[in-house]
């Protein structure tokens, strides 16, 4: 287990001198591939804070100066304790509620007890969580349909000719021009009185699942059709099922491409995720957004950049896992994956 | 020995290609019996693996057919199992799990599960494999991915193994460590062995008979040689041997011929080999009256 840890961190390019040192790997080269590694894009990073800052407060806006990275750190603080406030507020309204239940059940045992949901505004914080949230549902969703039609169409050679026009016709679709269709199709089709999803939530997560399916059908077709023919013949001469054909030999042989194409298909959909967001006023980091653009405060610039930088660190954090993931299944550890 | 265990009978075989059809075996019949080690040699590209892909079921004859103890078959299975010629494991699989996959498939509910363990080991341990069985094939060598090929064709206990260049790719040293063991096994299993080969002294080293087929397209079988070395053969020992030599030139000969001359009718040219063949036979016979 600690060699595997070891290993997945050595991948990280700045953390192997770390590890390496830790191991007593000649100090003084390691140090100075950490101070390569890590002092370089260190540097960079104040460089740009520098040239930022610089830029920022010559431009002036409706809003006052553009935000240089002192107000924006400084609206990162606030809204962390607009987040703690909330939810002190909400813990302080429960804790109430439980109270004010506990009176009601000791005067009457056979008393009725309703729980309300605490009802304020969603913090920032809780605008990630509700993004992640989708990103993944529409994600899970569009890698349930793609795989299973991916290793279909990359098996038979009509389906994918029959399969290939609708991809190339989809496949480029902005998101902007689903959300449309989907809002009107799920608020249409999706009633219910109890319903387990919110509506929006299900439509932003079929947009990021229409818009992000492709680069992981397309890369499991491909992974599927290149399989090597010898393999089949393996398979052939075994005389394996269609169904164990499909489970041991064509999709291991697949994993590394259907993984790649799993990377790029969730970096897509956290892209999607956000403009679809923005534009529906589904709840989530791009209504965050949206709202602020609207409230058009003096602190508002500096809270979309907030979100700027959230969106990209949560993106960048995402890939990451899917790399390390698509490292620990792919069997061909040659392939260099970045 | 009946020569009716595998018959390929009368198998040409056309492929359609963008520009038409493209007749790559015709006419090409060969009767093996029971335990015969036959070797297939032959030009690049003359269609020597063509012919082999038809026996194991994966290509369908356009013409003709294959008849093994009595039954045609027409697509594959594991009882005509092929050693391919880059070895085909599954990458991410060990080598024990791919001759599992093999032996799971073939005795399902025939073996228990401790039988069909014991079972993959011996036939790891047949080609020398125990040590490496639970490496993968990208940490494993050339020759030892071979091994575990055969080792899984072994393991499924086929009535005819066949094999596409099989140490093609490996160094000589490697290769001949690798020809003494399938000697070995052989000897041993007594399977029926269809083996492509490029290399003469191979081909003439292992086999029963050696088929030498003529130049494609409509490649077909040119000549066949008789080879009646007794065994157990040591390749040292036959290196001195005038009749091992003699056989050597006799397919070195038949292949230069060919490649220079591919148009030249062969009809004469076969009868002389045969002829000398048959010289050669006699003499030997006398010789074994003398002993
Ligand atoms: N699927 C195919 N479609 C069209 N032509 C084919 C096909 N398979 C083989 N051929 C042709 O048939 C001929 C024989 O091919 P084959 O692979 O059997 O040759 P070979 O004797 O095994 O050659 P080598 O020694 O190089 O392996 C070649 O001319 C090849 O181009
Ligand atoms: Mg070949």
């Amino acid at each position: 287990m600690m060699a595997r840890v070891s290993q997945t961190l050595e991948n990280l390019n700045w953390t192997a001198p770390i590890v390496r040192m830790a191991r007593g790997e000649n100090p003084r080269e390691q140090i100075n591939v950490i101070i390569r590694g890590l002092g370089v894009p260190i540097l960079a990073f104040i460089l740009f804070l520098g040239v930022w800052d610089s830029v920022a407060s010559r431009i002036q806006t409706s809003l006052g100066a553009v935000p240089g990275p002192a107000q924006v750190w400084q609206q990162a603080e606030s809204l962390w304790e607009e987040h703690k406030a909330g939810r002190e507020k909400a813990e302080a309204f429960y804790e109430r509620q439980r109270v004010r239940n506990e009176k009601k059940l000791a005067k009457n045992p056979d008393a009725k007890i309703k729980w309300r949901d605490y009802n304020g505004p969603p913090s920032f914080i809780d605008q990630i969580v509700t993004s992640l949230y989708t990103v993944f549902a529409g994600f899970a969703l569009a890698v349930a349909i793609a795989v299973p039609v991916g290793i279909i169409c990359g098996l038979s050679n009509t389906m994918y000719t029959a399969v290939n026009p609708l991809i190339q016709i989809f496949k480029p679709v902005s998101p902007l021009a689903w959300l449309p269709i989907v809002t009107i199709i799920v608020s249409a089709v999706y009633v219910s009185d109890d319903p387990m999803f919110e509506k929006s939530f299900v439509t932003s997560a079929i947009t990021v699942t229409l818009c992000c399916m492709w680069p992981t059908l397309v890369n499991t077709i491909v992974g599927v059709s290149g399989i090597d023919k010898d393999l089949i013949n393996v398979s052939q001469v075994l005389r394996l099922s269609w169904f164990t054909k499909v489970r041991k030999v064509v999709l291991p042989s697949a994993v590394p491409l259907i993984f790649t194409g799993m990377r790029l298909s969730l970096g897509v959909g956290w892209m999607v995720l956000i403009a679809a967001e923005m534009l529906a006023q589904n709840p989530g980091l791009g209504k965050f957004v949206w709202d602020e653009f609207q409230n058009g405060s003096s602190n508002s610039l500096g809270r979309i950049m907030v979100a700027v930088f959230t969106i990209g660190l949560i993106g960048f954090i995402l890939d990451r896992l899917m790399l390390s993931i698509q490292r620990y299944v792919s069997w061909d550890k040659s392939s260099a994956v970045r | 020995m009946s020569k009716e265990h595998l018959n390929i009978d009368h198998v040409s075989i056309e492929f359609d290609t963008p520009k038409g059809k493209f007749k790559a075996l015709d006419n090409v019949s060969l009767k093996i019996s029971k335990g015969e080690f036959v070797s297939l040699i032959g030009h690049s590209g003359c269609g020597k693996s063509t012919v082999l892909n038809i026996i194991a079921g994966l290509l369908q004859a356009t013409e003709g057919g294959i008849v093994l103890d009595g039954k045609e078959v027409n697509e594959p299975g594991p009882e005509r199992a092929v050693v391919f010629q880059n070895h085909s494991l599954l990458p991410w699989l060990t080598a024990y799990e791919n001759v599992e996959l093999a032996v799971k498939q073939v005795f399902k509910r025939k073996k228990s599960k401790k039988e069909m363990r014991e079972w993959i080991e011996h036939n790891l341990a047949l080609v020398h494999m125990e040590h490496a069985m639970h490496k993968r094939p990208d940490e494993i060598s050339g020759g030892m991915k071979q091994r575990v090929g055969i080792a899984r064709a072994l393991a499924m206990e086929p009535t005819v193994l066949l094999m596409d260049e099989p140490f093609g790719a490996l160094d000589a040293l490697t290769r001949s460590h690798l020809q003494d063991s399938l000697m070995e096994i052989q000897r041993d299993l007594k399977n029926t062995v269809v083996m492509i080969t490029h290399d003469v002294d191979e081909a003439v080293l292992l086999s029963d008979r050696i088929v030498m087929m003529t130049n494609g397209p409509a490649a077909s079988i040119g000549d066949i040689l008789e080879v009646d070395l007794p065994r157990p053969r040591e390749r040292l020992v036959l290196a001195d041997d005038a009749h091992y030599n003699h056989l050597r030139a006799e397919v070195l000969r038949f292949l230069h011929e060919r490649h220079s001359k591919p148009d030249v009718p062969t009809i004469g040219k076969v009868q002389e080999v045969e002829q000398v063949g048959a010289a050669e036979k006699a003499e030997k016979d006398n010789k074994l009256d003398a002993a």
